[in-house]
C-alpha cells in the first residue's frame, strides 16, 4: 500500500492539479453568480459545454486536423481562447436575460429560478444532441455520441522529478488556469466594476442606493463567469479531445462541489476547492481504486462542511445570510 | 424479433437484414416452398416481446423464429415458444443461463458470455506471452462481468492480475493511467463499451503506456478508432463471439458482404453473419422437406453445415457446438478481422 503510494503519488499529483484547475475555472462561474444573486446557476455546466463546442467549431473552420507548432500554435490558441470565452460568456448573458431576469423582475422565489435553471440546462443539452451536433457538426443521428477533437499540439515531457514526468499539456492547463484566476482576482478587487460586483453581493439594496446599476452588474457577473467556463472548455477540449452533449454535467457537479468546498461566493475559495478536489480524487484512487474517487471526494466535502459550514475560506465575497 | 427501432437497434438491424438476405436468396431459388419473413420490433423490451410473440403464434401462425435479440427478452419468450412448440434460434443473446432452462425448442448461433472471457485471456497469454495483466472495467453489469471472467481466465493461466474501474461517463482517467503505469503490465484488458475505451486508450498512450490493450464485443466498432485517435488505437486487440467481415478477402465472407451491401447499401455489421446463419438453419430444414414446426425442430438437432460465421451444429441444450471467439485488431486505423482464437495471428 505504502509502496503503491510512493510510486504513484507524483503522477497523481500532476493529474489531480490539472483536473483541479479545470474544476476551479468552472467553479468561478457558480461562485460569482451565487455571490451576487444567491442562485445556483445549474445551467452553468451547459455554458461550459457551449464553449467547448465553439472551440471545436473554430478548429473545424480553420481546417486543423493535426498538431501545430510555433507561431501557428500560439495564434490558434489565442483565437480559440477568444472564441470559447466569447461563446460561453455570450451564452451566459443570454441565459440570464431569458431564464433569470424575467423571474427576478416579477419577484419570483429563488426556487422558481432554480427550476428555470434546470429547465435551461436540459433545453441546451437536448438542443445540442438533437440539432447542433447532427447539423452543424455534420454527424447525423449521432447527436448523443462523442465528437472527437483533433490534437492541437504534440505532448512531450518538459521535465521530470523522480518518476514523475511533467507534460507540456498539463503544465499549460495549470499555468493558464492560475493566470486567469489572478486576472479575475485583480478585476474584482481593483476595478470599478469589480467594486460594483462586491457591493452588490454584500447588500444589493444599499448598492442600488449608492448608484450601482444592478442589472448591468449582474450581466457582467454572468459574462465574466461564463468566460471563465469558456477558458475551462478550451483547456478541456484540448486535453481530453472528446466532447459530448452532456460533457458539462459531471464536471458541473464537481465544480459546484469545489465551489462549496472552498466557500461558495469566494473566488480564492473556488481555486483552492478545485485544486483540493482534484488532488483528493487522485490521491484517494491510489489507496481505494478509481471507482472510489467520487465517494472519497464527497466524504471529504461532508467532513469539511461539518467543521466549517461555510467552506474552507468562508463566504467572503458577501455577508452570510441566515 | 429484436430491437429494431429502440436504443440498441444498431445491434439488431444487421442480424435482421442478414436473415432477410437468407430468405430472399432462398425464395429466389426455391420453387416448391416460399418463405415469408415477418419482423417483430420488441424494442428490446421483455414485456413487449411477450405480447408480440403471442401475436406471432396465434395470429401470424409463424413456423419458426429468429431471435429474440437480447437475453432479457429471450428469457421471457422462451417458455411461450416451448409451449407452442415453435423452434427459435437467436443470433445474439449471450447470457449463459439461457441454456440451463431445459428448453427443447431454443437454440443460438453465438458462444455465450462464459466462453468469451477465458478464450480472450488465453489468446492474449499465448500471443503476447504475458506474465502480468491489468484488467479495467466500467463497473456496470456487462463490463464488470466480462472483466471478472477475463481476470479469472488470466489467473488460471498463472498470470498476475491487477484491477481498476473507471466511470464510463467520466473523461479524466488519469488516476487509472497512473496505476497502470506503476504496475507495468504486459497486457491490459478493458470490460465495457467503445466510447470510454477510446478515451482511456488515448490517455494510456499519452501517459506512455505501451502494453497491448484489448477488449471484448462491446468495443468491436470502428468508432473506437475515432474516439481514441488513429495512433492510440493502433494495435488494439478485440475479442467477440460475433464474426464481422470488415471488408475481409476470405471468399465466403466477401460473397456475403457483397450480396449484403448490394441489397441494403451498408456493410454487414455486428451479428449480420449470425442472423444469416440462424435463418439459413431453418431454411435448410425446410429444403429437406420439413414444413411443420416440430419437424423443423427435430431437423435442427441433426443439422451440421458450414455457416458464414462458423460451423452450425447444436448441442442438445440448444447451445452452438462450435463456441468460437473471433479476434479483431486495429490495423492502419481500421478494425480488421483476424480469425478465431485458434487461428488469429497478431501483427
Amino acid at each position: 500500500m505504502l509502496n503503491d503510494f510512493i510510486s504513484q503519488v507524483g503522477p497523481s499529483t500532476v493529474g489531480g492539479l490539472a483536473s483541479g484547475a479545470i474544476y476551479a475555472l468552472i467553479a468561478l462561474g457558480y461562485t460569482m453568480v451565487y455571490g451576487v444573486l444567491r442562485l445556483i446557476n445549474f445551467a452553468h455546466s451547459e455554458i461550459f459545454m457551449i464553449g467547448s463546442f465553439a472551440a471545436l467549431f473554430v478548429i473545424n473552420l480553420m481546417g486543423i486536423t493535426g498538431p501545430l507548432s510555433g507561431i501557428a500554435l500560439v495564434g490558434t490558441m489565442l483565437l480559440l481562447l477568444l472564441a470559447s470565452m466569447a461563446a460561453s460568456g455570450g451564452a451566459a448573458v443570454v441565459l440570464e436575460r431569458v431564464a433569470y431576469r424575467p423571474l427576478r423582475r416579477r419577484g419570483a422565489s429563488r426556487l422558481a429560478a432554480l427550476i428555470s435553471a434546470i429547465g435551461a440546462s436540459i433545453f441546451l443539452q437536448e438542443l445540442f444532441a438533437l440539432v447542433i451536433i447532427p447539423e452543424v457538426f455534420d454527424r447525423p443521428s449521432q447527436g448523443r455520441n462523442q465528437v472527437p477533437v483533433p490534437r492541437l499540439f504534440d505532448r512531450e515531457t518538459v521535465f521530470s522529478i523522480g518518476n514523475t514526468d511533467i507534460r507540456n499539456d498539463h503544465l499549460f492547463i495549470i499555468v493558464a488556469a492560475v493566470v486567469m484566476m489572478v486576472l479575475l482576482d485583480v478585476f474584482v478587487n481593483r476595478t470599478r466594476i469589480g467594486r460594483g460586483i462586491r457591493a452588490t453581493s454584500q447588500d444589493p439594496e444599499t448598492a442600488v442606493l449608492m448608484g450601482v446599476n444592478i442589472d448591468s452588474i449582474i450581466r457582467t457577473t454572468f459574462l465574466v463567469g461564463g468566460a471563465m467556463a469558456g477558458v475551462a472548455a478550451l483547456l478541456y477540449a484540448m486535453e481530453f479531445e472528446n466532447l459530448r452533449f452532456n460533457v458539462g454535467f459531471l464536471l458541473g457537479v464537481k465544480a459546484f462541489t469545489a465551489a462549496v468546498l472552498g466557500g461558495i461566493g469566494n473566488l480564492r475559495g473556488a481555486l483552492l476547492g478545485g485544486l483540493m478536489l482534484g488532488l483528493i480524487e487522485n490521491w484517494g484512487s491510489i489507496f481505494f481504486g478509481s471507482e472510489w474517487k467520487d465517494v472519497i471526494a464527497f466524504s471529504v466535502l461532508v467532513l469539511v462542511l461539518l467543521f466549517r459550514p461555510t467552506g474552507i475560506l468562508g463566504e467572503s465575497l458577501q455577508r452570510a445570510r441566515a | 424479433m429484436g430491437d429494431l427501432t429502440g436504443a440498441n437497434s444498431a445491434l439488431m438491424i444487421p442480424p435482421s437484414q442478414g436473415a432477410q438476405l437468407a430468405v430472399d436468396e432462398f425464395n429466389a431459388k426455391s420453387t416448391k416452398v416460399k418463405v415469408e419473413m415477418v419482423k417483430y420490433d420488441s424494442q428490446g423490451n421483455p414485456d413487449q416481446a411477450v405480447t408480440q410473440v403471442q401475436q406471432a403464434i396465434t395470429q401470424d401462425k409463424i413456423t419458426a423464429l429468429v431471435g429474440p435479440g437480447f437475453s432479457g427478452e429471450s428469457r421471457n419468450v422462451g417458455p411461450i415458444l416451448e409451449q407452442a412448440k415453435i423452434p427459435s434460434i437467436s443470433a445474439s443473446a449471450t447470457n449463459p443461463a439461457l441454456a440451463d432452462n431445459g428448453w427443447k425448442f431454443w437454440h443460438r448461433v453465438v458462444a455465450n458470455d462464459d466462453v468469451q472471457g477465458p478464450a480472450v485471456a488465453e489468446f492474449l497469454v499465448k500471443a503476447k506471452s504475458a506474465k502480468k495483466a491489468f484488467v479495467i472495467d466500467d463497473a456496470a453489469e456487462y463490463g464488470a462481468g466480462l472483466g471478472d471472467a477475463v481476470a479469472k481466465g488470466f489467473e488460471s493461466q498463472g498470470v498476475k492480475v491487477e484491477r481498476d474501474k473507471i466511470d464510463p461517463e467520466g473523461s479524466d482517467y488519469s488516476s487509472t493511467v497512473t496505476k497502470v503505469k506503476a504496475s507495468a503490465p504486459d497486457v491490459i484488458f478493458f470490460g465495457g463499451y467503445y466510447a470510454p475505451l477510446g478515451r482511456l486508450l488515448k490517455q494510456l498512450r499519452d501517459g506512455g503506456v505501451k502494453a497491448v490493450v484489448s477488449s471484448g464485443d462491446g468495443s468491436v466498432d470502428q468508432a473506437l478508432v475515432e474516439g481514441a485517435g488513429k495512433d492510440a488505437a493502433e494495435g488494439a486487440v478485440l475479442g467477440c463471439p460475433c464474426l464481422i467481415p470488415f471488408g475481409s478477402d476470405v471468399p465466403e465472407l466477401k460473397t456475403f458482404s457483397d450480396n449484403y451491401k448490394a441489397k441494403f447499401g451498408t456493410d454487414p455489421l455486428i451479428y449480420a453473419t449470425e442472423g444469416y446463419d440462424a435463418m439459413t438453419a431453418f431454411l435448410k430444414a425446410i429444403e429437406a422437406g420439413n414444413t411443420t414446426s416440430e419437424k423443423i425442430n427435430e431437423y435442427l438437432s441433426t443439422i451440421d453445415f458450414p455457416g458464414v460465421s462458423k460451423q452450425i451444429k447444436f448441442n442438445p441444450n440448444g447451445e452452438i457446438a462450435a463456441s468460437v471467439i473471433h479476434i479483431y485488431e486495429v490495423k492502419d486505423g481500421k478494425v480488421t478481422w483476424l480469425g478465431d482464437t485458434s487461428k488469429a495471428q497478431l501483427s
